[in-house]
């Protein structure tokens, strides 16, 4: 009441100074805004699949639109819902699962969305390590998953021949032994990482077992408190430490910015995201493979499964009823085998559904690139446990932001991994409590 | 007359070169960067001199586009900042010379008021009150178009500050002068005034024009349709690939061009611009 | 304040005025009124749920240790830039000043980093700089130095530095050029016959009398380094390795653009205002001296 009265007041003032012209929307066809944060190549490939499922009906006009990064994306829709222009769907990353789950009044669960629009959803038909980390605790799906990867660990084939490394590590004390080769063979560092927080802490919880937070990572309810600052994951902090020393690890920053250290043969393994693959294949001047990440034999016989990044697609309450069912048509539509493969062969994005898999098998694609199926592998190795099902944290993105400076200081000697853990632990559960406060 | 000591002379020759060389180092770079192809650039050591790729680079840019998905063309995109840099150039300046004029020569109830409430948003950058000027911004459906790309941006008084400063220091004789021979106010501001801020408004239309040019925050928020993306943006979002290197040839290049409009207007009004900042230290 | 003599009272001053203060009612004052009032929130993103928490966002900010070294780093990433490039300016701008020849064409190749926006600044030095690849990392990786600023909070900041200085340079070289080209040349030319070579006179001479250039851009410098060198920050370091780069202006947005908490970011929103609104008078002040001589 009190926004509108302002509103209409300014409107009054200002519409004395500008005419605002707005273009009459003269066309049959509904538009449903999509918001995405697809750049560069994989932008052009959104462009595609919104061509073509509008090219498919006539009804519904899918116009997709590049907000920015993951974090502007979400940050824009935000803003954009609490003044109510927001789009229908918006694409947000893992991190931002609790925030948009929390906010309650303003998501429409897909689901539901799918159910209200009389288009039955297949859960069985995804894959569980993929969908569970999307789901409520009684398994409604929230958001529709689009794209997803996991950490895999990229090698070198030429400098591991070089350095005399046979086998491809395995576990850990494997991949310092491998890194000593590399060094001794004049190479600059033995492995990178990046994403570090995904990969070597979420993803290493999961890998072997271990929790990140209490209450099931977060999913059974808002008063979870992070735990990682358990032996376990100092251990692995304080091993990388260590090797940084000898140059066995060697840091390049956060997000995928130690790229370039493994196009450049600096390093001969690096610990990232399965969507790489595209990059990678462009511009490496070398023979490449993907394995299943290292773990460590002594917390763990066999490695559990890996936890999946990326982002899902979110609908937004707020529009016109009608409006819905294109949506409901287009997730449909987004979810069938073939697109799924297409955008799973395009782009190294683990394809989300058994049946965009298996049609990929059929096709050949794993047979004409070898390793591209690490991921998917790693990902339903084992059903997944409460540890592996995905990590569900509020303010995440500022606790993201709070153990990727924990561990930088780890890292540039301020501080040790033990210390570091602890911190972050501490750091991190006031911003839950925050979440919870401000979410009950 | 001066002693001429040709060792000092050589010295500050030297020290300028020296300077000149810091300053263009950063450009030549760029330039190098354009000039390769995508390949070349993700390769340690990068070049320090050109490769032959620059008009490949060139039209790449410009006949395929640039950004997400290269659909955007980065004539579009320069041709946005250009109006976006003139509105906010032109529009502060109108509104900032009527309102100098006012609290200068103007008693009437609220001028301090006016006064004040202008001078507190002097230099308060936008992106720290981001958030709620978007949704003043949206209410009023100012969203993609020009408008809510500038108007906003036009609310700081650092135009206004500067012609009361200007008006300040005109002689009061003038206006008594101007008034027997019976001038009214307007005539007053369009025959005197304005002529002698001349140099004043040429100043800062090369400050607001390169404010207006190099803005990416505000336009990243407040457009969703391409045809709206300005040039600065447009680069920034280059640099935001999602898992994927950014193609520095093309980064490169687009910066490069973003570059050229700006410095133009600098480098063309200098002597203009120095005169009117100097005149009146603001 | 206002002219001795002025108009008649009318409506037109009211008319005069309008637009500015439309404008800035709508666009700054509002949406100002409006961060302070969410500073006093604690509320979700979406504004679904709202609390009202009275001054609990800023105890929170006053008793956090990490806002107080974000406070000291942006005092001392400031003077760092402001000393840096006054001083650089300085010593280019007498050296332009003494040489008789070819002082615009100097003066023309200095001055347009000016034109380059801050992230396009930022973007370059990054790339210059890029552990990996960058050029100049490559020569230092020569010379036995290490360079990594995404490890390395030191080279970070150093990094950034030398971004919002070489960018800053320009503005500050035009200044003084123009200040020192102000002084009349029969003062030097007294001092040059009474023996006083071209060091002393510079201290002795034309430093004392640009002064006032000197203090009025400290202030600008100040400002600028406080405030506009956000897209640098923004496109080169994000505030890491660990917080080391993390300046005032780039946590608000940090915290309230990425981080989502509104009302935290509104609160340091407050205190940054509060902070330009002084700096805004201590200057005014200043000025108003000056022209009232």
């Amino acid at each position: 009441m009190k926004k509108h009265l302002t509103k209409t007041l300014f409107s009054i003032a200002m519409a004395t100074a500008f005419t605002v012209g707005c273009a009459g929307n003269s066309l049959a066809t509904t538009d449903i805004q999509w918001w995405h944060a697809m750049g560069g190549v994989n932008g052009e490939r959104v462009n595609k699949i919104a061509n073509d499922f509008n090219a498919s009906q006539k009804e519904y006009k899918i116009v997709p639109v590049y907000k920015g990064n993951y974090t502007e994306t979400m940050t824009a829709a935000i803003a954009s819902f609490r003044a109510k222009k927001h789009p229908h769907i918006v694409q947000v990353f893992e991190v931002g699962t609790a925030t948009m789950m929390a906010a309650k009044g303003a998501v429409y669960p897909v689901e539901e969305m799918m159910n209200d629009a009389g288009l039955k959803l297949d859960k069985s038909a995804f894959l569980p390590a993929v969908i569970s980390y999307y789901q409520t605790s009684d398994g409604e799906l929230l958001s529709m998953p689009f794209n997803s990867s996991t950490p895999v660990m990229w090698y070198n084939k030429d400098a591991f021949a070089k350095a005399g490394i046979k086998e491809v590590p395995k576990t850990w004390p494997e991949v310092y032994e491998a890194s000593k080769k590399l060094v001794a063979a004049g190479y600059k560092g033995g492995f990178s990482f990046g994403w570090q927080s995904w990969v070597m802490l979420e993803n290493f919880g999961a890998w072997h077992n271990i929790e990140v937070g209490s209450k099931e990572n977060g999913f059974a309810g808002l008063d979870t408190e992070f735990t990682f600052n358990n032996a376990a994951v100092k251990k692995v902090m304080a091993d990388v430490a260590k090797g940084q020393k000898e140059h066995l690890f060697l840091y390049g920053g956060r997000r995928g910015d130690s790229l370039p250290m493994f196009i450049n043969e600096e390093v001969g393994m690096w610990l990232n995201s399965s969507a790489y693959y595209g990059g990678i294949k462009k511009q490496a001047k070398f023979e490449f493979g993907q394995a299943m990440l290292p773990y460590y034999p002594e917390l763990i016989d066999k490695p559990q499964n890996s936890i999946i990044g990326g982002a899902t697609l979110w609908v937004l309450k707020g529009h016109e009823k009608g409006d819905y069912k294109g949506v409901a048509e287009f997730m449909n539509y987004l979810a069938s085998p073939e697109v799924q493969a297409w955008w799973h062969q395009e782009t190294g994005y683990v394809p989300i559904t058994t049946a965009a898999y298996e049609l990929s098998k059929k096709q050949g694609f794993y047979e004409k690139n070898p390793g591209t199926d690490t991921a998917i592998q790693q990902l339903s190795l084992n059903t997944p446990t409460p540890n592996s099902k995905g990590v569900r944290f509020g303010n995440f993105v500022q606790v993201r932001d709070i153990i990727n400076e924990e561990m930088e200081a780890i890292w540039n000697g301020s501080k040790t991994a033990s210390d570091a853990m602890d911190d972050a632990v501490k750091r991190g559960n006031k911003l839950l409590r925050k979440f919870e406060k401000a979410n009950k | 007359m001066i002693e001429k000591r040709p060792m000092v002379s050589w010295f500050s020759h030297a020290v300028l070169l020296l300077g000149i060389a810091m300053v263009a180092f950063p450009i030549w770079i760029t330039f190098v960067g354009a000039s390769h192809d995508a390949i070349r650039m993700t390769q340690a050591p990068l070049p320090l001199l050109p490769g032959d790729q620059f008009f490949v680079n060139l039209k790449a840019v410009f006949v395929q586009g640039v950004g997400n998905a290269k659909e955007q063309s980065v004539g579009l995109m320069m041709f946005n900042s250009l109006v976006m840099a003139m509105m906010i150039a032109v529009g502060k300046i109108t509104i900032s010379l009527l309102s100098a004029y006012a609290i200068v020569y103007f008693r009437f109830p609220f001028r301090m008021l006016f006064f004040w409430m202008i001078f507190i948003t002097l230099m308060l950058p936008v992106e720290v009150r981001i958030l709620p000027t978007f949704e003043v911004v949206a209410n009023l459906g100012m969203l993609n178009n020009y408008w809510g790309l500038t108007v906003p941006l036009i609310a700081s008084a650092t135009a206004t500050f500067m012609f009361r400063q200007v008006f300040l220091t005109v002689p009061d004789e003038l206006l008594e002068a101007a008034r027997i021979d019976g001038a009214g106010p307007m005539r007053f501001f369009w025959d005197i005034l304005l002529p002698i801020s001349r140099t004043n408004i040429a100043a800062l239309f090369v400050i607001l024009f390169i404010y207006g040019w190099n803005q990416y925050l505000w336009p990243l928020l407040i457009t969703t349709d391409k045809s709206m993306y300005t040039i600065v943006m447009g680069i920034k979002q280059m640099l935001e690939a999602a898992e994927e290197a950014p193609e520095w040839h093309l980064i490169m290049m687009t910066t490069l061009l973003a570059m050229i409009p700006p410095v133009m207007v600098v480098v063309g009004m200098q002597k203009l611009f120095i005169k009117g900042l100097t005149e009146t230290e603001k | 304040m206002l002219k001795r003599t002025h108009f008649k009272p009318s409506a037109l001053p009211y008319l005069l005025v309008a637009p500015q203060i439309i404008i800035t009612v709508v666009f700054f004052i509002w949406p100002a009124s409006q961060a302070v009032y969410q500073s006093l929130l604690l509320e979700d993103p979406f504004g679904l749920r709202t609390e009202f928490i009275w001054f609990e966002n800023y105890v929170e900010l006053f008793t956090d240790s990490i806002y107080f070294s974000t406070f000291l780093r942006t005092i001392v990433f400031s003077s760092l830039v402001a000393f840096l490039s006054l001083f650089i300016a300085l010593i280019l701008a007498a050296m332009a000043d003494h040489v008789v020849r070819g002082t615009t064409v100097y003066r023309t190749l200095l001055i347009w980093p000016y034109a380059v926006a801050p992230v396009v600044a930022g973007t370059i030095w990054m790339f210059i700089f890029d552990p990996t690849l960058g050029i100049v990392s490559y020569l230092l990786h020569f010379v036995g130095y290490d360079w990594n600023h995404r490890l390395n909070g030191g080279q970070a900041m150093a990094l950034i530095v030398l971004a919002a200085t070489w960018k800053q340079i320009s503005y500050n070289f035009l200044f003084f050029l123009a200040g020192m080209q102000s002084i009349p040349k029969s003062l030097i030319e007294a001092a040059a016959i009474d023996g006083a070579g071209p060091a002393r006179r510079f201290w002795t001479i034309i430093f004392p009398l640009i002064s006032p250039t000197t203090f009025f851009l400290m202030v600008m410098n100040i400002v600028y380094a406080f405030f506009e060198t956000f897209g640098i920050v923004h496109a080169v370091t994000k505030g890491g390795p660990a917080k080391s780069t993390e300046i005032l202006v780039y946590k608000v947005f940090n915290d309230g653009f990425i981080g989502l908490d509104l009302g935290g970011s509104a609160a340091q929103s407050v205190i940054l205002m509060i902070l330009v609104i002084a700096l805004t008078i201590i200057q005014f002040k200043y000025i108003e001296r000056k022209v009232e001589y």
